[in-house]
């Protein structure tokens, strides 16, 4: 493999979507470090992507709610990397969350708190330095609540308003901060749902269009994976309030 | 409702994706009835399980590669498609590859698969040198030739019925580039192509595709597919070829499944004729080819299944031994071609012995075909059977919907072996597929 010297920070590596971008970058020739939940699980996807492209890979541990262990983990990863991506999230159960205050904190923690802190901790880092790209992934479930999903969705909006802030404060500082919304995607998350084939990406096809987006020539700052979101969900953030809320989506 | 590539028979099973390898210990030790299924590419009813049917696609990680002795150890579920897609880039191929790359490892190994190369090269399972196999306990056992060998050569070509492969170690061969040099041989008659099979035996990969609807002096009339690694040298005359040229992804999708009535007769001895004369023209003129294209040609079209019609297709793969083999092969194709039922994927290659106790390859000549699922097939089938058991020859189960148990039986002469061992590992408590129970293994 051609080494370029280049390293990605991806959190979120037992993801399907983290683990297809970790290889994506992987085969372009980039350095990695995988961060997730568990030990064990993010070492099979590390020894998983030095098998399949011989790049330099390495695996940690980290839990996104345990914010208080960031600034520590930070301090390990060296070098610090040029692109650092978090893909973190967790649907969670709407039903459950209107009833468990427990459940809804920790869809709102894994969706918003952990990435926003952790992305802007990297922010502060890339900015220092002079150079970086920072990616979150947010949600089309952020553009606008639905009483389907809102918990799940105000996260996601949160975290779409965080990386926008972000991005204003550091475009001069040499930093670039993308948000990609990548619609539905055939997932874990999503196994078992119904999904329209016209809206729904596989993780390999958001995995591309990030590094497109983030590494490679085409530009953008917030990214619809599948371009059809892009009309379609400014039809839906145009719909009145007296109207939408009438409406079941 | 679930069903192989053939699309028959159909059978009710709960499936259940296996998201984890830890998660395979509880699953197999807590339930009764259940078998491994990779990507679902047998074709009759060998990977439904009789209650539960457990995928295991997403048992998708390598993990590791050993260059020294290129070796390569990854989980059950890993896709050939996707060892070719990371290896061919570096020079490296697999040992064996049957006709399609939309195979995992754990079904390759499960079926002992064999390629163009068998007469030189043995099946997948002679290259496998280690496998992690959870057994009905719930306990994963590593087996080679040396550690629970027993239980190892049955699970070579074992149809899932010892355990499920959760890891598997074997070797790829170096090459030093993607393009195979192929040369095609013509012959007119049944007699020739045996003879011009056999002639091939040095080669690194044999295979006819016959002509199954031509009678008469025509009668097994074929084109011989000749191949060998092409060397550098060998492409210096493409200009822009890559040495190693990574696949391009399948092109077209059959959208929608084909009336019964299109493959028929007249329409399939047509394309035969025009293939044969195309291959004619060819002969003895070398080519190179792509390797995608020399192996695995039919992957181009995904979902052909669907060319057969919504009442699926049945292939019938037997062996037979070199003795007997040109009587027994003219009266089965002598047969096929009267009933004009045989569709145009016809082949014929040579085998040598098989590495487990189920294994399908023995030593001889197999020929393989596509059949249309119709009320009149299963008979013609079982009288072909018949010529198969009384040359002492066999079928192949990964590919098999349909035989008698006495047929089974008659063909392989390891199934008690194969039976107490499942009974001593409590296989037989824990693993059952439509197949096993069909076949009262
Ligand atoms: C177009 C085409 C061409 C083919 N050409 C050839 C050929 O040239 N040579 C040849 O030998 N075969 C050939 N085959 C057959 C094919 O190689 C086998 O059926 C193969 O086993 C399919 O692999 P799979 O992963 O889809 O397994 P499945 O069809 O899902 O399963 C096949 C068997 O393997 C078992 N199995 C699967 N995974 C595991 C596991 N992890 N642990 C234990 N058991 C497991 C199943 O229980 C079942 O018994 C061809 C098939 C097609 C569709």
């Amino acid at each position: 493999m051609k080494a370029i010297g280049k390293t990605l920070l991806l959190i979120g590596a037992t993801s399907d979507i983290g683990r297809a971008t970790a290889l994506v970058y992987a085969e372009a020739g980039w350095d990695i470090h995988l961060v997730g939940r568990r030990r064990e699980l993010v070492q099979r996807e590390a020894d998983d992507i030095v098998t399949r492209t011989a790049a330099a890979v390495t695996a940690h541990e980290l839990d996104i709610l345990d914010t208080g262990r960031f600034e520590e983990f930070l301090s390990i990863v060296s070098p610090l990397p040029d692109t650092a991506i978090c893909v973190v999230g967790e649907l969670g159960e709407q039903a459950r969350a209107e009833r468990e205050l427990e459940h809804a904190a920790m869809v709102m923690r894994t969706n918003f708190e952990g990435p926003a802190l952790m992305l802007g901790l990297l922010a502060s880092r890339f900015a220092a330095r002079g150079s970086g790209t920072i990616v979150g992934i947010s949600s089309v479930a952020g553009d606008r609540g639905r009483g389907s999903n809102y918990v799940y969705g105000a996260a996601k909006a949160g975290l779409t308003a965080f990386l926008s802030g972000l991005r204003n404060r550091l475009s001069t500082a040499g930093v670039r901060v993308l948000t990609i919304k990548p619609g539905f995607v055939r997932t874990r998350m999503t196994d078992g749902m119904k999904l329209p084939p016209m809206l729904t990406a596989e993780p390999a096809e958001v995995a591309q269009r990030i590094f497109a987006v983030a590494d490679g020539s085409k530009g953008g700052d917030v990214v619809y994976v599948r371009r059809i979101w892009y009309p379609l969900m400014a039809i839906i953030r145009g719909i009145p309030e007296p109207i939408f809320k009438r409406l079941r989506l | 409702m679930i069903e192989g590539w053939g699309r028959y028979p159909r059978h009710d099973s709960e499936v259940l994706d296996c998201r984890l390898p830890e998660a395979l210990p509880g699953t197999v030790s807590s339930r009764a009835g259940l078998i491994a299924r990779g990507n679902g590419r047998s074709y009759g009813d060998a990977a439904i399980g009789e209650h539960l049917t457990l995928t295991c696609g997403a048992l998708s990680r390598m993990k590791s590669f050993d260059q020294v002795d290129a070796s390569l150890t990854v989980e059950g579920g890993v896709m050939l498609s996707e060892i070719l897609r990371s290896f061919i880039p570096r020079g490296y191929f697999p040992p064996v590859v049957p006709g399609t790359k939309f195979v995992t490892v754990g079904g390759m190994i499960a079926s002992d698969v064999h390629g163009k190369n068998h007469h030189r090269d043995g099946g997948f399972g002679d290259h496998v040198r280690e496998i992690k196999l959870v057994i009905a306990s719930g306990e994963i056992l590593t087996c080679s030739r040396t550690q629970n060998s027993e239980l190892f050569f049955a699970t070579l070509g074992g149809m899932g019925l010892t355990g499920i492969i959760a890891e598997a170690t074997f070797r790829l061969r170096p090459i030093s580039t993607g393009w195979i040099v192929q040369k095609t041989v013509v012959t007119e008659n049944l007699g020739d192509t045996l003879q011009a099979l056999k002639q091939t035996d040095d080669a690194t990969y044999s295979v006819a595709w016959i002509d199954c609807l031509s009678r008469g002096a025509s009668l097994g009339r074929s084109l011989i597919f000749v191949g060998e690694h092409a060397s550098p040298s060998d492409i210096a005359q493409m200009p822009k070829a890559a040495l190693l040229p990574p696949f391009k992804a399948a092109r077209f999708s059959l959208p929608v499944d084909l009336p019964g009535w299109a493959l028929n007769r007249t329409s399939v001895s047509a394309f035969n004729d025009l293939y044969y004369r195309a291959g004619a023209r060819k002969a003895a003129r070398v080519s190179l080819v792509h390797w995608d294209s020399y192996f695995f040609p039919l992957d181009g079209l995904l979902e052909w299944n669907r060319l057969y019609g919504k009442r699926g297709f049945l292939q019938h793969q037997c062996v037979v031994p070199d003795e007997n083999a040109l009587a027994v092969l003219s009266s089965m194709l002598d047969r096929f071609a009267l009933s004009g039922k045989a569709s145009f994927l016809a082949v014929l290659k040579r085998l040598r012995g098989g590495a487990g106790l189920l294994s399908f390859p023995a030593p001889g000549y197999t020929l393989a075909l596509d059949l249309p699922v119709a009320p009149d097939v299963f008979q013609l089938l079982d009288e072909i059977d018949k010529l198969v058991v009384a040359a002492g020859g066999r079928l192949y189960l990964a590919k098999d919907a349909r035989q008698s148990r006495h047929t089974f039986e008659a063909g392989y002469p390891q199934l008690q072996a194969f039976k107490e061992l499942r009974r001593t590992t409590g296989a037989d408590r824990h693993f059952s597929s439509q197949l096993g129970k069909r076949l009262g293994i």
